[in-house]
C-alpha cells in the first residue's frame, strides 16, 4: 500500500538502525511526544533496534490520558441528565472517572454515542431539536481545528441545542513543563508529526534554543521514527539544538493556515490541569468569548466538579518520561484494560495500554495475564 | 427458578466494575470471553464442553453436532449479504467447525412492530437461498413480535444439527506443536463493510462482506484425513480472538508471520485510517485450520478448490509454548503478543 509499505521496508529499517548504532557515542534519552508514536514504537519493536544507552521514553501526547478525572466526571454528570445526548470519540468512553466510565452510563440508560467526526455530533443536534447534544471535545492541536469547526458551524447555522465540553490541550507548554522539571532526563524530542501538520514547527524553535534540546518533527511509521531518532542523536553528538523536519511529506514550517485560523477564532488559550501531571499554565483551549454560549460546562452547571486521582496510579510519572509502565507495581495485576486505574491503560494511545497489548510478558510475574 | 448452593456463590462477573451488561460483553473480546467462561460455562457445566463452537453428541447410531447463534446485525442489508444469509451461514459454519455435515436448522424470529413486510420477505427469501446453497433444511421455527422501539427490526436465532462422520475428531485438544495454521482467505471484509455502512464512512471503493457458508469447503478439507486437527470460524474477535482461544484451550503457543496474513488493500487502507487491526475485525465466511505439517499442502489444495477458500494460505505454526500465547513476527522481524481486545475495537482519536 502506498505511503505505508515503503515506510515499513525491512531493509530500510535495518540500514537506519545500523546508522543510529554508528552515530551513537554516548548515552542519551529521547522522548517521543505523541502517544501514536509510542504505540508504533512498541508495536514494531523499534526500541529493541537501538544501541544500548540510547533510551526512548514516552511522552504526554495522549489527549485521552491527560484529560483530568474531573472533566471525565463532568462529562458523566452531563450524560446522566435526561434529554441529553453526549457524543465523543470511542477512546473517551472507557476512561475511568472517579466512580464509573461513560460506557457504564450508556449501559445504565444514558444516551452516549461514539462519533467519528465532531460534525456528526452537530448533525445529531440538528436532527433532534428537542434534545441537548453535547460533544466531548478532547485532543491536541491535531483535533482542535475539526472540533472547533463544529462549534463554528453551529454558530453559523444557529443550532441552539448543541454545545461542547472542551478538554483540548497544547503540546509546547507540556514540553516546556517537562524540560523545566528538576528531575527532567530528556535530552531531545521527537515532535508529534500530526500536531505539526496543523501548527507547523515555528513555535518549537524558541524551546529548542532556550533549553538547548534538539527537536525533530517525526512521523509514525518505522522508518519515520528511526529517521527521527537518527537526526536527534546526530544533533546531540554534535552539540546542536535545532528544530529539524524530516517529515516534510506532511509538515510545513507554517503548518495549516486555515486550520489555525479556525482554532484562533473559536478557542482561547487557558490554564489547564493535566491528569497525573497537574496545572500547566496556558496549556489548554477553552471556548472564546464570542462562542461562550456553546460551552457545555456553563450550560449544565458542572464546572465546579472536582475530584482526586487514584493514589496508586503512576501515570503522571509515565507521562513525564520518569517511569515506564512496567515499573508500576499495579501494571497487569490491579490495573488492566478491563479494570484500569488510570487513563493510560485504556486509551488507544496510552503508554500502559501499548505495553499491556504488545509486551506484558516481559514485565515479570506481576505483568502476567490477569484471569482474575 | 434454580435455587441452592450454586447460586449462593458470588456472581463471577465482578458487579462492582460491571453492575450492568455493556456492549463489550458481546464484543468478542476478553469481557465476553470472561462472561461466557465464568458465568455460563461455569454454571451450566455441560458434560459435552470441549471449548468448541458446538457440542458433539453421541446419539448411539452416530455422532451429531448441535449449536445455536443469534443474529442482531444492523443494518439488516449490507454489501455481500443480509441478516438472513448471515443467520444461515453463521450456524452452518459453527457446525462445519465441529467437523460436521450441516443438516437441519431452526429459525426463531423476533420481529419489531412496524417492520416493512417487504424487508421480512427479502430476508426470508435470502435464508432459503442460503440454506439451499449450504445443503441444509430449515425444519422448525418460532415467531414473536415485540413493541415498536424494543427491537432493531429483526433478530434471528438459528440452531443447527449436523452429522459427524465416523473417524472425524475436530477439536482444540488435538492441536499440537508443529501444526500448520491456515486461513481460508483475506481478513476483515465483513467488519469493515458493516462499519462503513453503519457510520457512513466512504473509502472510495465498495468493500463486500465475506459472508458465506463453509460446509462444502470443510467437507473437502476433511477428506485430507486425520491430519486436520481443529477448525474455527473467524467471527467476532477476528483471527486474534480465535487463535488466543485455541492456544489457551489446547495449551500450546502460536506464532504468526505478519507478512503472510492476507488482507485486501481496501480493508487494509480502511483499518489504517481508523486505527483498527484487520486481525481483530469480524469475518463471516473465513476460518482458520490447524493441520499437521505433513497434511498442509493437501489441505491448501482442498481449500483452494472452492471459491470460499481460494485465498487460503499458511500464516504460521503451533509451537510448544509459552502456552496460551500468540506471538506475531512483524515484517521487520520484531516479535510482539497478539491478544484479545478488552471489549470492542474502537476507532482511535487522532
Amino acid at each position: 500500500m502506498r505511503y505505508i509499505d515503503e515506510y515499513r521496508d525491512p531493509d530500510g529499517v535495518r540500514r537506519l538502525a545500523e546508522e543510529i548504532g554508528r552515530a551513537t557515542g554516548r548515552a542519551w534519552t529521547i522522548m517521543e511526544v505523541c502517544g501514536g508514536q509510542t504505540h508504533a514504537i512498541v508495536r514494531f519493536g523499534i526500541d529493541g533496534l537501538l544501541p544500548e544507552g540510547l533510551t526512548l521514553v514516552h511522552g504526554p501526547g495522549c489527549p485521552v490520558c491527560v484529560t483530568p478525572i474531573e472533566i471525565i466526571d463532568r462529562a458523566i454528570g452531563i450524560a446522566s441528565q435526561r434529554g441529553v445526548t453526549l457524543c465523543s470519540f470511542g477512546d473517551m468512553l472507557r476512561v475511568p472517572g472517579s466512580g464509573k466510565d461513560l460506557l457504564r452510563v450508556k449501559s445504565e440508560g444514558g444516551d452516549v454515542r461514539i462519533v467519528y467526526s465532531p460534525m456528526d455530533a452537530l448533525r445529531i443536534a440538528e436532527a433532534n431539536a428537542s434534545r441537548e447534544v453535547v460533544f466531548f471535545g478532547v485532543g491536541f492541536e491535531t483535533t482542535a481545528p475539526a472540533n472547533g469547526m463544529a462549534v463554528y458551524q453551529a454558530a453559523r447555522r444557529g443550532v441552539k441545542n448543541f454545545s461542547m465540553l472542551s478538554a483540548h490541550v497544547l503540546v509546547p507548554p507540556a514540553m516546556e513543563a517537562i524540560l523545566s522539571s528538576e528531575c527532567n532526563r530528556v535530552n531531545g524530542f521527537l515532535a508529534a508529526g500530526h500536531v505539526c501538520a496543523v501548527m507547523g514547527y515555528e513555535e518549537y524553535e524558541p524551546i529548542a534554543a532556550r533549553h538547548r534540546v534538539p527537536i525533530v518533527v517525526t512521523g509514525f511509521e518505522p522508518l519515520d521514527l528511526l529517521q527521527g531518532v537518527l537526526l536527534c542523536v546526530r544533533q546531540l553528538e554534535e552539540g546542536r539544538a535545532e528544530v529539524e523536519n524530516p517529515y516534510s511529506r506532511v509538515v510545513r514550517r507554517e503548518g495549516n493556515a486555515e486550520a489555525r485560523r479556525v482554532m484562533g477564532e473559536v478557542f482561547r488559550v487557558i490554564d489547564r490541569k493535566w491528569r497525573g501531571i497537574g496545572m500547566i499554565p496556558r496549556s489548554g483551549l477553552g471556548l472564546a468569548e464570542a462562542y461562550a454560549e456553546f460551552d457545555a460546562e456553563a450550560r449544565f452547571g458542572v464546572g465546579g466538579v472536582s475530584v482526586e486521582e487514584s493514589g496508586e496510579c503512576i501515570s503522571g510519572l509515565i507521562l513525564r518520561g520518569l517511569k515506564k509502565p512496567v515499573d508500576c507495581p499495579a501494571f497487569g495485576s490491579r490495573c488492566t484494560p478491563e479494570r484500569p486505574l488510570g487513563a493510560t491503560m485504556v486509551s488507544g494511545e496510552g503508554a500502559c495500554a501499548a505495553y499491556y497489548k504488545y509486551r506484558r510478558h516481559e514485565a515479570g510475574p506481576a505483568g502476567g495475564r490477569n484471569n482474575g | 427458578m434454580v435455587e441452592g448452593a450454586n447460586f449462593s456463590m458470588s456472581c463471577p462477573i465482578p458487579i462492582r466494575e460491571y453492575p450492568t451488561v455493556q456492549m463489550a460483553h458481546g464484543g468478542g473480546g476478553r469481557l465476553m470471553h470472561d462472561l461466557i467462561g465464568k458465568m455460563f460455562r461455569a454454571v451450566f457445566k455441560s458434560p459435552l464442553d470441549r471449548g468448541h463452537d458446538g457440542a458433539v453428541i453421541d446419539s448411539g447410531g452416530g455422532r451429531l453436532a448441535f449449536t445455536t447463534d443469534s443474529y442482531v446485525v444492523r443494518p439488516l442489508f449490507f454489501p455481500g449479504g443480509d441478516i438472513g444469509k448471515l443467520a444461515v451461514c453463521g450456524t452452518v459454519n459453527d457446525l462445519a467447525m465441529c467437523g460436521a455435515r450441516p443438516l437441519w436448522l431452526s429459525a426463531g424470529f423476533i420481529l419489531e412492530e412496524g417492520l416493512p413486510m417487504e424487508d421480512l420477505w427479502r430476508v426470508v427469501r435470502s435464508m432459503a437461498v442460503a440454506a439451499e446453497g449450504a445443503g441444509v433444511s430449515i425444519v422448525t421455527g418460532d415467531t414473536k413480535v415485540v413493541d415498536r422501539g424494543h427491537g432493531d427490526g429483526i433478530y434471528i436465532n438459528t440452531a443447527g444439527i449436523g452429522a459427524v462422520a465416523a473417524g472425524i475428531r475436530i477439536e482444540p485438544s488435538r492441536v499440537k506443536a508443529g501444526d500448520a495454521i491456515i486461513v481460508s482467505g483475506d481478513l476483515g471484509r465483513h467488519g469493515v463493510a458493516i462499519l462503513a455502512l453503519r457510520e457512513g464512512l466512504e473509502f472510495g471503493c465498495s468493500i463486500e462482506s465475506d459472508c458465506a457458508a463453509l460446509g462444502g469447503v470443510v467437507a473437502d478439507l476433511l477428506r485430507c484425513g486425520a491430519g486436520v486437527h481443529c477448525l474455527r470460524d473467524l467471527t467476532r474477535g477476528g483471527l486474534v480472538g480465535a487463535l488466543v482461544e485455541i492456544a489457551e484451550t489446547a495449551g500450546v503457543g502460536i506464532e504468526v508471520e505478519e507478512a503472510a496474513v492476507p488482507v485486501s488493500e481496501p480493508v487494509r487502507g480502511a483499518c489504517e485510517l481508523l486505527g483498527m487491526d484487520p486481525m481483530h475485525m469480524a469475518n463471516e465466511g473465513r476460518m482458520v485450520s490447524f493441520v499437521s505439517a505433513e497434511c498442509a499442502d493437501a489441505a491448501l489444495a482442498a481449500l483452494r478448490g472452492h471459491p470460499e477458500g481460494a485465498g487460503a494460505t499458511v500464516i504460521g505454526k503451533v509451537v510448544a509454548g509459552p502456552t496460551g500465547r500468540v506471538t506475531l513476527i512483524s515484517r521487520i522481524g520484531s516479535r510482539r503478543i497478539l491478544d484479545m481486545l478488552s471489549g470492542e475495537q474502537l476507532p482511535r482519536i487522532c
